[in-house]
């Protein structure tokens, strides 16, 4: 019988692996709706462990949208470890939604949502686990739709043979559509089969189906062409677009785990997109415009978030949040509304040039101080106007010991290494930097024990970007370039205790580029490493570079082209980028001019405040800017 | 000199209340951390009124009397909470009760009365019942019986610093093995001690004396914990509380 609980063959299994809450449900705030009272069933993925797909908002955005139709029914699943996964294969237990404990192959679609690359290990052992055949093409009208979002999908050539569709940009109302072509087509009877279903899925506005695109190759490795394979889909694929946030007041009632997870926290969005420019991110090109939440939809899910979940710890989400034309006044409202409940407000890192100290006291008036977070990104102000994240020395320096002069003992910084141009000199301004906000902040606060955090991540040129014809960093560069911050650091004892360094080797960073500028020859690369064993990438004990290189030397060979080739290969102007045909709407000569300007230093500013500088989005997608203030204020809330 | 946040102190503990609840079902998988974490939150949701520790990380009043280990349910799990106003206890009850997963249920919920003594000093045996399907209930009788014959079994056991040994013979002051519906049932009563004797260790050690090697996951339920008299009856921790309170009533405030 479908949708049949698999949780009396899964239990015993249960008592015999690590952690185990992680794979029983009943987390506050989810739901199991009966099986025949939907027409469309979707199984939601987050392709890594529980602990870290749990607080993903944007699956808990659309568990709640889609459980929230009649006529729909939306379970989670997650990445299962290695040691309930040999177990569930000897017992013949198949890949299971956490909700109903219902086989993943018994729902019409599964969503993946990809935050990252190295997630896509995990989607094959799902698949795998679940008995979906892994390529798209051996599937019949019986198996799950695969359907790929999150920031990844904007290039899901690596994975195409594996997932039926990816959906480009916001996902509440494209599930909606999705659902409705599913439903009218099985209530026909499905007719054509699943080519006449994933046709039909073609038309609905942001979503791509990669088998009606043919690639094909030039003598030097690079992409000749990408052509349509029928002429009912469209040429290229836009993303999709919510408008107006406060319409869309999701997640409305957070999940909340038994089991820890890496956010002991709720989290609000407070707006969506990001105009700074900042050449490297990703997640601020693709998201454009900036969409804001009122100060007052803030305020109603804030309350109501809380109410349903205890939790007492409020997040106020964005890319960044203390650009929020009302920040200042949400604050402040916040804390007095909750003033004597325990209950504190977090950002998740401030821009240096918008952090100040009443703000950050409004955000901890009512519970737990926790650390600041600063995230300068380039470690010299060359190299900050390279990636467009421009702040000087001497304001980066006053802010940190500002913090530390208003009582804070604990600064985090976050830096990249191996951005384009970047030399040792650029990297060993980290160390002069930290060495100096720890001795300001010395003096500034008249305590020995104030300490400072520097974070270094590999930067990874991605899709859609300025950034996006970069040649990457190999490992041997960003490592010795790590090496010698080490030593920096560490050359006086004295202030050198003071600092935390934290960092992975480059290694990683590699097969993620890889993944993010690799086209369709990279899916076998992928299916190799898995078939080797290879899941759970993103954690370094089960990562394995050796594993990847050798798989990618074999898998890419006979396409004459190699792991160089996709990452540290620079691309030229007019090369056919593998994501050419989705459009993002940044328009692509603005961002090869942009990439221009980055390799003479120039800035950028940003469009909230200066004049449209004609990045491609609000025309070619028919959106706008949409910022307060408002004026409009937080009333108290009625005790009852 | 400490640093402290500006501001007044937070309000003292005026009453603290002394529960005891209960985990079933799928939440037997749930470790005590997740319990703890559950628990907060729930009370939270239930807007008790919490006392909550002084400085800048102030900490909610609770405190945790050893738990039933992950995988093992329990019928019988105690914790203190201190509250900042003075409250019903049955009305602290029912609203905890609400606002927990269905799995997991406040039983109980008494005044801590001064002068009967701390919860602790009630709590050194716990009474475990042990589901053994696919096991027959006569293997597991001569099993027990082979070990209660025994003066010391040893087993190792898996603790913070590695395995080690540990005689499961000589905390376990009762154990006999029944029977419900073809299934067998173990019934052990275990002095609480460090390193601790659970039921895995009870099990390990009816392996080494007779060789039960159950082929399904055995499940245990802890079904009480307690005093242990000199009748071998285990005492109700709250008694003592309950008692006291029919004695002097005060005045609550409702929430
Ligand atoms: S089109 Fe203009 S206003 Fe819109 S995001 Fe791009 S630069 Fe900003």
């Amino acid at each position: 019988m479908t949708g049949e609980t698999l949780y009396p063959r899964l239990e015993p299994l249960l008592a015999q692996i690590q952690k185990p809450i992680q794979y029983v449900g009943g987390e506050l705030n989810s739901q199991v709706k009966p099986w025949d009272d939907a027409a469309v069933h979707w199984a939601l993925m987050y392709p890594d462990a529980y602990e870290v797909g749990l607080p993903n908002q944007g699956l808990m955005i659309l568990y709640e949208v889609l459980n929230e139709r009649p006529d729909a029914l939306a379970e989670r699943t997650y990445a299962v470890w290695p040691d309930l996964a040999a177990l569930m294969r000897e017992n013949g237990v198949p890949q299971f939604t956490v909700d109903g404990h219902r086989s993943v192959r018994d729902f019409d679609l599964l969503g993946v949502s990809f935050a990252t690359e190295l997630g896509y290990t995990n989607l094959l052992e799902a698949l795998d686990l679940a008995g979906v055949p892994l390529h798209g093409v051996d599937r019949d009208e019986t198996h799950p739709v695969v359907v790929a979002g999150g920031h990844a999908a904007f290039n899901p050539e690596p994975v195409s043979d594996f997932v039926d569709c990816a959906v480009l940009g916001d996902g509440e109302q494209v599930v909606g559509d999705i659902t409705d072509v599913v439903k009218a087509w099985k209530e026909q009877g499905r007719p054509g089969g699943r080519v006449e279903l994933l046709a039909r899925l073609a038309r609905v506005d942001g979503v791509y189906v990669p088998r009606f695109y043919a690639f094909s190759y030039g003598p030097d490795g690079a992409i000749a062409a990408v052509t349509r394979t029928r002429d009912d889909v469209p040429a290229r694929v836009g993303k999709r677009t919510v408008m107006d946030l406060d319409e869309w007041p999701y997640p409305k009632t957070p999940l909340v785990p038994l089991a820890e997870s890496v956010h002991e926290r709720m989290s609000v969005e407070i707006f969506r997109g990001c105009t700074r420019g900042c050449r490297f991110c990703q997640a601020g090109m693709i998201t454009r415009p900036v969409r804001e939440r009122t100060i007052t939809g803030i305020g109603s899910m804030v309350d109501q978030g809380l109410k349903a979940t205890g939790y007492e710890e409020v997040g106020l989400l964005s890319l960044s949040s203390a650009d929020h034309s009302e920040i200042g006044s949400l604050a402040k409202e916040l804390a007095d509304r909750y003033e004597g409940t325990n209950t504190s407000l977090s950002l998740p890192s401030t821009r240096v040039d918008a952090f100040n100290v009443t703000l950050a006291n409004e955000l901890s008036r009512n519970g737990r101080r926790s650390g600041l977070t600063f995230a300068p990104e380039g470690g010299s102000e060359r190299i900050r106007r390279v990636i467009n994240k421009t702040v000087s020395k001497e304001d980066l320096v006053r802010t940190v010991t500002t913090a530390y002069a208003n009582g804070w003992r604990q600064v985090k910084l976050y830096f990249m290494c191996g951005l384009p141009t970047e030399t040792d000199e650029d990297v060993l301004e980290i160390a002069e930097l930290a060495v100096e906000v720890i001795r300001a902040g010395r003096e500034a606060s008249g305590q020995k024990d104030v300490r400072c955090t520097v974070s270094i991540g590999g930067f990874v040129p991605k899709p859609h970007t300025p950034f996006q014809w970069a040649g990457q960093a190999s490992a041997e560069t960003i490592d010795s370039r790590l090496k010698l911050l080490r030593q920096a650091i560490n050359s006086d004892r004295r202030i050198g205790r003071s600092i935390g360094l934290r960092y992975h080797d480059g290694k990683p960073g590699v097969i993620e580029g890889l993944l993010s500028r690799g086209d369709r020859r990279v899916g076998r690369v992928i299916e190799r490493v898995w078939r080797e064993g290879g899941k759970f990438d993103g954690w370094s004990e089960h990562f394995s570079y050796d594993r990847w290189t050798a798989a990618a030397a074999e898998e890419l060979a006979p396409y004459g082209v190699d792991l160089d080739w996709f990452t540290t290969r620079e691309r030229t102007e007019h090369e056919i980028l593998p994501w050419d045909h989705l459009d993002s709407g940044l328009d692509k000569e603005w961002l090869w001019e942009d990439w221009q300007e980055a390799l003479s230093e120039e800035e950028v500013a940003d469009c909230r405040w200066t004049p449209c500088y004609d990045c491609g989005v609000c025309p070619t997608m028919g959106t706008e800017i949409q910022i307060g203030p408002t004026g409009r204020s937080l009333l108290p809330l009625t005790v009852v | 000199m400490a640093r402290q946040p500006d501001g007044p102190p937070p309000p003292p503990t005026v009453q603290k209340l002394r529960i005891r609840y209960a985990k079933r079902g799928r939440l037997r998988f749930a470790s005590h951390r997740d319990l703890a974490r559950t628990l907060e939150r729930a009370l939270r949701r239930a807007q008790v009124p919490m006392a909550f520790s002084a400085g800048f990380s102030p900490h909610p009043k609770i405190s945790y009397l050893g738990a039933a280990p992950t995988g093992a349910a329990s019928e019988a799990e105690y914790v203190e909470i201190g509250l900042s106003v003075r409250c019903d206890p049955e009305a602290v009850r029912a609203a905890l009760d609400a606002a927990l997963p269905q799995d997991v249920a406040v039983v109980d919920c008494v005044e801590a009365q001064e002068g009967t003594g701390s919860l602790a000093d009630r709590i050194d045996t716990s009474v475990w019942r042990v589901e053994l399907p696919g096991v027959a209930p006569g293997e597991l009788r001569s099993a027990v019986e082979a070990f209660l014959a025994r003066e010391v079994v040893t087993v190792a056991k898996r603790t913070k610093n590695g395995l080690r040994d540990i005689d499961a013979r000589a905390p376990v002051t009762s154990a006999f093995a029944a029977e419900e519906g073809g299934c067998a049932i173990l019934h052990v009563v275990v002095r609480q001690g460090t390193p601790a004797v659970r039921p895995d260790d009870v099990l390990a050690a009816l392996a080494a004396v007779a060789d039960l090697r159950p082929p399904l996951p055995p499940r245990a339920v802890r079904e009480a914990q307690g005093r242990l008299d000199d009748t071998g009856t285990v005492a109700d921790p709250l008694g003592p509380d309950r008692a006291a309170s029919t004695r002097c009533q005060g005045e609550h405030a409702t929430i």
